[in-house]
């Protein structure tokens, strides 16, 4: 008996690894035809850039990103399923193909994108990192906090960039570390810390939701190149592009003026080439990645042109309250800049 | 006295003194206290030092339980309202965040119109346990019935179940009732049936699924049965390919075709549509029900002469020990996706429940462990001298006895692992504790909102963790046979 519960157990040990094969790259446009809903892999929740509301229904800056690629590839902004993934998880979660695109507003860096196997395929969010103090406490430059106390999120890219802010500054501090924003703001407020450091974003975002946000102030400082952006895995090239043009597709159409209230009406009378070329009225262009000649229509109806989806989640208009600054379209002093459609 | 008689003496009284109450310092609260409180100066001192901290915290805390907002639709408003009511500066409780999410923290992303399944099945877990915990009070098993029926019914009722649901748990409920008065052992089948059922109850899909495994571990039941004549062995491992065999080759195909001929499906539920509590009790349920027995196989093995049961035990328990849980989730979630073909579907629920029942299965072994080697040498002797062989004498002398020794320890153990189902927040899932909490800071509507989520989940988790303390001490002090 003893013996035969042993033998058992070794044959279910078979059976689980006896399935085991290498995960191969696939054809992730197939896969996700196929599958009929993409995969996405969002943060497990974020102010503005990804939170579930009430009933469960994903919104933000990011999961607006995903919505438009499930609209281009399968037609429906909807068949969408939000992976939620921690900043431990989230690179494993796509490189072992948990997920089809990672939309978690992470930093594209050398490493992650060339040692981790990631493709960033653009940005879709130029943040940086900066401090916010208490008024009381009479600071009105980063340079000025030589000796504070600071609230750092650990195993993140901004406790490297403190570090090397510190450093090259010949300033010391003394890091207080914290495991989440929400437990950052209790130690900010309880004043175990003097400065709360992490992406403006984050910061604009904190402060606003203070009960006094007028006794804390943002220092100008921005001390790091912060740029967010969605993430395919390396060895599908085909579904990089895909994702990446969906992207350039939001950012064109704002530069044209093509908003998901006027599309409609450009999609059969424009003039502009580019347009009628991007929204598929003259040229094949989505043919060439796969797609039919409505895949970026249908991209920028799924929740409106980059700046549309600005404006809808993170923008002055919200309570988060971000000004476009390097978000802007190039032709309005930013950094967005779209390869033309051709 | 008694050799003083009434002619010895001259007087004597013949109407007794009325009864008069004890001394004012030796009767009442006064006497409780000074024999508790104050019955020595180092009792005193540290009485009035305890005395001292609890006013600390009551003074500290009390205004902020006392401004409690529970109608608000954001912290912001929450604040207003403070503000408004108790003055400018005063600071409160913003429960309102509980009161607008507290579906989520229960049930995560499980879709509200089927919110009656999950508590159904928490309705019939509690039939399939009332025989195996209560199996001897029949006025306690009444008494639990009773009140899971009513709370069952009417939650449902008040998450608006449709009528044929209600009248299948009434139906569930009436019979569990009838079986517990008058036969108990029949109840038990529901509690065998009770797992197939809450899976299908929880996921949804179609009924034909835990029908075909019934009919696979059925069939390896007759294969085992047809063959134990011959050898018990070659009986037991028939009996488990069979069913393994049918599992993994059949049971699927089997169940989609009776699928098609007669369609018995209900909305089925994914895995990652489940959070909060409902994800916490069903991984620890799961984890409890499955690491109690494999942790008894693995103490019996450890303690086992045969040198590779004995070794693959410790190594197995070892192993499982030396490593946090944390690295197992991680394993689970993450590595495995490596090693399996891509587009397999291993339900990660169920690829955590595996690892947190291995994991607590290891240590629930030292705990029995624990138990097996407090028994006196003479009760193995005694059972040997029985001419028991191995089996009969750990079932019928010495596993009840080691058990009994060991309740505290295993109860404790499930505890803990109860609470470490908030570790797969590591992992994606949405654990009540933080996952569901950030995600509802992530709105901002209750950015900045910190305390009242962490109160709110604690407290449920103490109700539940305190009920199974309880449980223990309970079936401890019935199994207590010896007299102390």
């Amino acid at each position: 008996m003893k013996k035969s519960v042993f033998l058992g157990s070794v044959a279910a040990l078979a059976a689980v690894t006896g399935g085991a094969a290498m995960a191969a790259e696939g054809d992730t446009l197939k896969a996700v035809k196929d599958r009929g809903e993409l995969i996405c892999g969002v943060n497990t929740g974020l102010v503005g850039f990804a939170a579930p509301d009430a009933s469960g229904n994903w919104t933000g800056f990011d999961v607006a990103v995903c919505k438009a690629v499930a609209a281009a590839v399968l037609g429906d902004p909807n068949k969408v399923k939000y992976v939620p993934t921690t900043g431990q998880t989230r690179f494993t979660a796509l490189s072992s193909g948990e997920v089809d695109v990672l939309a978690r507003n992470s930093t594209w860096t050398y490493s992650r994108d060339t040692d981790l196997k990631l493709d960033f395929i653009g940005v879709n969010y130029y943040d940086g990192q900066g401090f916010m103090v208490r008024k009381d406490l009479g600071v009105t430059s980063a340079k000025e906090l030589d000796g504070a106390t600071i609230c750092i999120q650990t195993g993140t890219t901004t406790e490297l960039n403190l570090a090397d802010y510190f450093k090259a500054n010949n300033m010391s501090y003394q890091p207080v570390n914290i495991d989440s924003n929400a437990e950052g703001e209790q130690q900010y407020m309880a004043g175990a810390c003097d400065a709360y450091t992490t992406d403006a974003s984050g910061l604009a975002a904190t402060r606003a939701a203070f009960a006094d946000p007028e006794n804390h102030i943002i220092l100008p400082e921005i001390i790091s190149k912060e740029p967010l952006g969605p993430a395919v895995r390396h060895g599908d090239n085909n579904w990089g592009d895909i994702v990446r043009w969906t992207l350039n597709a939001l950012i064109a159409a704002e530069e044209y003026g093509v908003t998901s209230t006027n599309i409609e009406e450009l999609a059969t009378n424009s003039e502009n080439p580019e347009v009628q070329r991007l929204l598929g009225a003259s040229d094949e262009l989505g043919a060439m990645m796969g797609l039919d000649k409505d895949w970026a229509k249908r991209a920028i109806l799924a929740s409106g042109n980059y700046g549309e989806i600005f404006a809808k989640t993170i923008g002055e208009e919200t309570p988060i309250g971000l000004a476009r600054g390097l978000n802007a379209q190039w032709t309005q002093g930013g950094l967005l800049y779209a390869p033309p459609f051709r | 006295m008694s050799d003083i008689h009434a002619q010895d003496v001259a007087f004597v009284r013949d109407s007794m003194i009325p009864e008069s109450p004890p001394p004012q310092r030796q009767a009442g609260v006064v006497k409780w206290l000074r024999e508790n409180l104050f019955s020595g100066p180092v009792n005193t001192v540290l009485t009035i030092l305890g005395l001292l901290i609890i006013w600390y915290l009551v003074s500290h805390f009390w205004d902020w339980f006392a401004h409690s907002v529970w109608n608000a639709e954001s912290l912001a408003q929450c604040r207003e309202i403070i503000a408004a009511t108790w003055g400018e500066g005063a600071r409160g409780a913003c429960w309102a965040v509980i009161r607008e999410r507290w579906h989520q923290y229960m049930f995560g992303f499980y879709p509200p119109a089927l919110y009656f399944r999950p508590v159904m099945a928490f309705g019939f877990l509690m039939v399939a346990l009332a025989p195996v915990l209560f199996s001897e009070s029949l006025r306690i098993r009444r008494y639990v019935l009773i009140v899971t029926a009513i709370a069952t019914l009417a939650l449902m009722l008040l998450l608006k179940a449709p009528a044929g649901w209600l009248a299948f748990a009434t139906a569930v409920f009436a019979a569990a009732l009838w079986l517990a008065e008058r036969q108990v052992a029949r109840l038990l089948v529901f509690s065998a049936l009770y797992p197939l059922l809450g899976v299908w109850l929880l996921w949804g899909g179609s009924l034909w699924g835990p029908i075909m495994v019934l009919g696979a571990i059925g069939l390896g039941w007759l294969a085992w049965r047809l063959l134990v004549g011959l050898s018990p062995l070659v009986a037991m491992i028939a009996g488990v390919a069979v069913t393994v065999g049918l599992l993994m080759f059949l049971v699927g195909p089997a169940a989609d075709d009776a699928e098609s001929l007669l369609s018995l499906s209900i909305i089925p539920v994914a895995s990652d549509q489940f959070g909060g509590f409902l994800l916490s009790i069903t991984i620890g349920v799961a984890g409890i029900a499955l690491s109690l027995p494999l942790g008894i196989i693995l103490a019996l093995a450890r303690r086992s002469d045969m040198f590779l049961v004995h070794t693959l035990a410790v190594v197995f328990i070892e192993f499982i020990r030396g490593v946090p849980l944390i690295s197992l989730l991680f394993v689970a979630s993450l590595l495995l996706n490596y090693f399996l073909p891509p587009g397999t579907n291993f339900d990660i629920i169920l690829r955590v429940i595996i690892m947190v029942t291995l994991f607590a299965a290891a240590y629930m072994a030292e705990v029995i462990r624990g138990g097996l080697a407090a028994l006196p040498r003479g009760q193995y002797e005694a059972a040997d001298a029985l001419g028991l062989d191995y089996w009969k004498a750990q079932r019928l002398i010495i596993l009840p006895q080691a058990l009994k020794i060991s309740i505290p320890g295993i109860v404790s153990t499930f505890i803990g692992m109860f609470k470490d189902t908030t570790l797969v927040v590591f992992v994606g899932l949405f654990d009540p504790l933080k996952g569901i909490s950030d995600f509802v800071r992530a709105n901002f509507a209750w950015k900045g909102i910190y305390w009242e989520p962490f109160i709110f989940v604690g407290a449920i988790f103490f109700i539940i963790c305190f009920s199974m303390s309880r449980y223990s001490m309970y079936l401890e002090r019935r199994l207590r046979r010896e007299h102390r």
